[in-house]
């Protein structure tokens, strides 16, 4: 006998600039949506309670976490993860290219969400200082680099960036 | 010459995977396996009266529901003991899933094999156990007390362990000064953003269970999984590929979701993932830290110690699966940089109703040298002579290496020093750190705040054996492939053993390519813990592209027609020293070296005529030779090497919150010749950053029933970038005389002195004593109230 049985809904997301179709129940956590449902698994889950910033993605240009956020109810959004974050022709973005520049990872697990959260700092405010960096980045948990090179990673995308400009 | 790559700071091949989003981490894997979904006790000490599983089954979407009832044969015994020690009279592992008790909150008790995690966990809470609770043990006063964790465990001793040098007795009879003091530190643990995982897939064709783990010790894990599911070893392939932190928590193995996902895929025939989620992390994989230091010090009025008795206790938690390694640790790193030519070490290791406690980085060394040093720091102020030179009247020198501490390492080897300057090192720290002036600077502070500085030093047995092996393979395309048995958690290994084999070997960096951690590459493996994995597999991976260089010129030298001494490789090209006109490709010279039948590319038909063309005197592979440019090398030492360090610390406390802000972290640092500096610097910033939030953070709470009341970010709180200081970093490189490559392992020494050096500051700041840590601004609120100062 069988219990329970839960109703799917078709759900549209927009990510990367592409359009994408899947079906799953309305709980549906977007961290798991793109990882499982769309294969999109450079987004990590760190925690699944909103701390450690692993599972940041951006929503409309803002960094979200995604563990705290339905797959539902991010439709008619435009989603952005790191695997969309270099250039169709694999050109790193600034922020990826100071980081491993700069040896901002370790074991490579919590990166995805600082990109993300980096990417975003820098499109608001192009040339931030020690303190808002300090504060966009407090919301991300390292257990490797000590934090030393991710700061350095920023400062040294800010060059890349002006000096692409 | 080929452009050397070692001691340059070479940047990391594993990162373009990783910030493109392309890593593979285990949970990465699977997306349609089944998921296993454990039901943990919330009880910290109970017997299991009965468990109703039959709404959990009937819940569409759920394959199984199991209990220890329903485990096979040899799933329902104990989960192995990893290390057994003589002292460790009464070791207790646990069951897969709890047997009759529960003897912490987060043992797992019913496993729930269900389409995804969301059913599984609906599964979980149809799952109705009831519980007859027992009073929790908790904390090393529980411990010693009259609660039993284990029924047949009286006064819950584990281990009772002594050793000594000399005759302490008679030293601190005689000795001028004697002080007696306690030192505690308490439980945190590894935190890694990745917790544990296990993927496994059967194929019922080809008869292979492969199984992605989040490991540091993928070959323990295939040999554990092979013994206990009674299948032969080469059906079962273990493979980590991404490994998303380890710390220590990663090398115990098998862990009871490694057997269920790996028997789940064979019995179900289908793919089965376990990953382990935030809050179980917390309460069941494994803590570390909690210990209890007596000492008692007999020293002449010089400072120099004369006599040195600790008698510690070590909180094991519930289970002892990696012996008693954590404990015997801090026995043998206790005397650190210092001749102690008495020294008498005593523990006990007491199981308590909490998780299992296992070596988490630093391993115990963080008690060992925070007991030390504090110590020291006790002696400069009882004699009212400076804290530095306290310690350097009681340094080893120099020119007394190799320094036989007579005693055992943890490798069951004698702990014999082989190099370190400890002297130099101190004197550089200080100097970074402007100790000499820092008075001048203490009367700077700003009004509402005080001023301290500490200073602490440490040696670190690294790189111990028994062995690792390495595998070098030069293809007919040009690239070299390398692999390694241990497995990488974000130590850059891929990198430094390419730079190592590049070197060697004489061929171009990028095209080495380097595999760790599956044992489809490589079967036989230690693993990656104990600052050990540049030492022995960098080693191994040497003398294998040695033996393929070796193969190459011999190659070579019948290819150009030249004498194999005046031979050498460039380049990736081999050439006759001083001619490089007269030269051949390494690729090329892989071609010769694997005779063909068919000739199925350019390269093999070089290789089909070559044979051809082979004198008809002799085999075209001669005796004594394989086909294919490769090797295999090994290296396993006689026993570790010793690291060393010194930090120094400047801090700033604030008379009404109690806040601790560091204003200088200098960090002085020794593992022997540095492969890539880049990598050492990024091991010492986050072994440093792990240290501060283990002095100033981090605290595992359990209350008195044995629930851990912060078994979440929310309130455990691991620092963010907020909290942790620019490091600064000078190196000594005193390289070891006990492998070819010279090197000393360099992945945990940022941590261990860490809460000695923090508690020295603040010590220097507050003018009373600092005796057991991590130290919170509340304890330091209250400590300086019963110092009898008023709040500011």
């Amino acid at each position: 006998m069988c219990m329970n049985a839960e109703v799917s809904h078709e759900i549209v997301l927009n990510v990367n600039g592409e359009v994408k179709r899947f079906s799953a129940p309305a709980r549906r956590l977007l961290s798991d949506a793109l990882r499982g449902d769309l294969g999109l698994t450079g987004t990590h889950v760190g925690c699944e309670h909103g701390v450690c910033g692993c599972c940041t993605v951006l929503i409309d240009n803002q960094p979200v976490r995604s563990c705290l956020t339905f797959a539902i109810a991010a439709q008619d959004r435009k989603i952005r993860t790191v695997e969309g974050l270099a250039g169709a022709d694999g050109e790193l973005h600034p922020v990826q290219a100071a980081f491993k520049e700069c040896h901002a990872l370790q074991c490579g697990f919590c990166t995805p969400g600082f990109l993300m959260t980096a990417t975003a700092l820098l499109e608001q405010r192009p040339n931030p200082d020690e303190e808002e960096i300090t504060e966009a980045l407090a919301g991300n948990l390292c257990r490797c680099t000590g934090y030393q090179n991710i700061r350095s990673a920023i400062g040294h995308a800010i060059e890349l960036m002006q000096s692409d400009i | 010459m080929t452009t050397r790559s070692f001691g340059k700071p070479v940047r990391r091949t594993e990162d373009l995977r990783l910030i493109t989003g392309q890593g593979s981490f285990t949970d990465d894997a699977g997306s349609d396996a089944l998921s296993l979904v454990m039901v943990r006790s919330p009880y910290a000490n109970a017997r299991v009266v009965s468990i109703d599983v039959s709404e959990a089954e009937q819940l569409d979407g759920v394959t199984a529901v199991l209990t220890y009832e329903d485990l096979p044969d040899r799933l329902a015994e104990p989960l192995p003991l990893l290390i057994p020690h003589p002292s460790l009279s009464e070791p207790r592992t646990q069951h897969i899933l709890a047997k009759d008790y529960v003897r912490y909150v987060g043992q797992a008790v019913v496993a729930i094999f269900a389409a995804d995690r969301y059913i599984g966990e609906d599964a979980a809470e149809r799952v109705i156990i009831e519980y007859e609770s027992k009073v929790a043990v908790v904390g090393i006063d529980g411990a010693l007390g009259t609660n039993l964790v284990h029924h047949d465990v009286p006064k819950n001793v584990a281990a009772d362990h002594s050793e000594h040098v000399g005759d302490v007795a008679s030293a601190l009879a005689e000795a001028p000064h004697v002080l007696e003091l306690d030192f505690e530190m308490e439980r945190s643990l590894g935190s890694a953003l990745e917790g544990r995982a296990s993927h496994a897939t059967w194929d019922r064709h080809s008869r292979k269970l492969q199984i992605q783990n989040a490991t540091q010790t993928p070959t323990s894990v295939r040999f554990a999984v092979a013994n206990i599911l009674e299948i032969p070893d080469e059906q079962v392939e273990v493979f980590a590929i991404d490994v998303g932190g380890g710390f220590g928590t990663k090398v115990i193995h098998p862990w009871p979701e490694d057997i269920l996902t790996a028997w789940g895929a064979m019995n179900y025939e289908r793919a089965v993932k376990f990953t382990e989620d935030r809050v179980e992390h917390f309460i069941s994989s494994s803590h570390e830290r909690s210990q209890r230091h007596h000492v008692k010090v007999g020293f002449n009025a010089e400072g120099q110690i004369l006599g040195l008795d600790v008698d510690f206790v070590h909180d094991n938690g519930a289970y002892t699966p990696y012996g008693m390694i954590a404990p015997l640790i801090t026995a043998t790193q206790l005397p650190g940089p210092y001749k102690l030519p008495n020294y008498r070490v005593r523990f006990r290791s007491v199981y308590t109703n909490t998780v299992q406690v296992t070596p988490y980085r630093g391993a115990a060394r963080p008690h060992a040298v925070f007991t030390m040093e504090r110590t020291m720091d006790r002696i400069a102020s009882f004699l009212g002579i400076d804290r530095s030179e306290v310690r350097q009247r009681n340094f080893i020198q120099p020119d007394e290496f190799p320094y036989d501490l007579g005693m055992i390492f943890q490798d069951g080897r004698p702990a014999i020093y082989d190099s370190g300057d400890y002297p130099e090192m101190l004197n550089k720290a200080l100097s970074m750190i402007e100790w000499d002036s820092f008075a001048e600077r203490r009367s700077q502070a700003p009004p509402g705040k005080r001023r301290g500085i500490g200073v602490a030093c440490y040696v670190e047995g690294t790189g111990l054996g028994p062995y690792e092996g390495g595998h070098v393979r030069v293809e007919t395309g040009g690239k070299i492939q390398v692999s390694t048995g241990l497995a990488s958690s974000g130590q850059g290994h891929h990198t430094v053993f390419a730079q190592i084999v590049a070197d060697e070997l004489g061929v171009p960096f990028e095209d080495v390519e380097v595999v760790t951690g599956d044992t489809r590459r490589f079967k036989y493996a230690v693993g990656t813990f104990a600052s050990r994995a540049a030492v022995t597999s960098g080693n191994a991976v040497a003398e294998a592209a040695r033996l393929v260089k070796k193969k190459a010129i011999a190659l070579a030298a019948d290819a150009l027609e030249a004498n194999p001494e005046d031979l050498e490789i460039v380049d990736g090209q081999v050439q006759v020293k001083g001619t490089p006109v007269r030269a051949i490709p390494l690729s090329q010279v892989a071609v010769l070296a694997n005779p063909l039948r068919y000739s199925f590319s350019e390269a093999a038909k070089a290789a089909t005529q070559f044979a051809g063309t082979a004198s008809f005197d002799e085999p075209p592979i001669k005796p004594g030779e394989d086909p294919g440019l490769e090797a295999t090398g090994w290296y396993s030492p006689v026993r570790a090497t010793f690291a060393s360090g010194t930090h120094a610390v400047e801090v700033e406390v604030d008379l009404i919150t109690s806040e601790v802000e560091i204003l200088r972290y200098c960090v002085v640092h020794d593992c022997g010749r540095i492969i890539n500096p880049l990598i050492v610097e990024g091991q010492i910033h986050g072994g440093v950053a792990q240290g501060i939030a283990g002095a100033l953070y981090e605290k595992l709470a359990y209350d008195e029933d044995g629930n851990l009341q912060n078994a979440s970010f929310m309130d455990f709180l691991m620092p963010y970038c907020t909290e942790i200081p620019k490091i600064e970093i000078d190196h000594l490189e005193t390289p070891s005389p006990l492998n070819p490559l010279g090197i000393k392992g360099a992945g945990e020494a940022g941590v261990i002195p860490v809460s000695a050096v923090i508690a020295s500051a603040i010590e220097d700041a507050e003018g009373f004593e600092i005796n057991h840590m991590p130290l919170f601004p509340s304890e330091l609120h209250s400590m300086r109230l019963a110092s009898g100062r008023q709040p500011a």
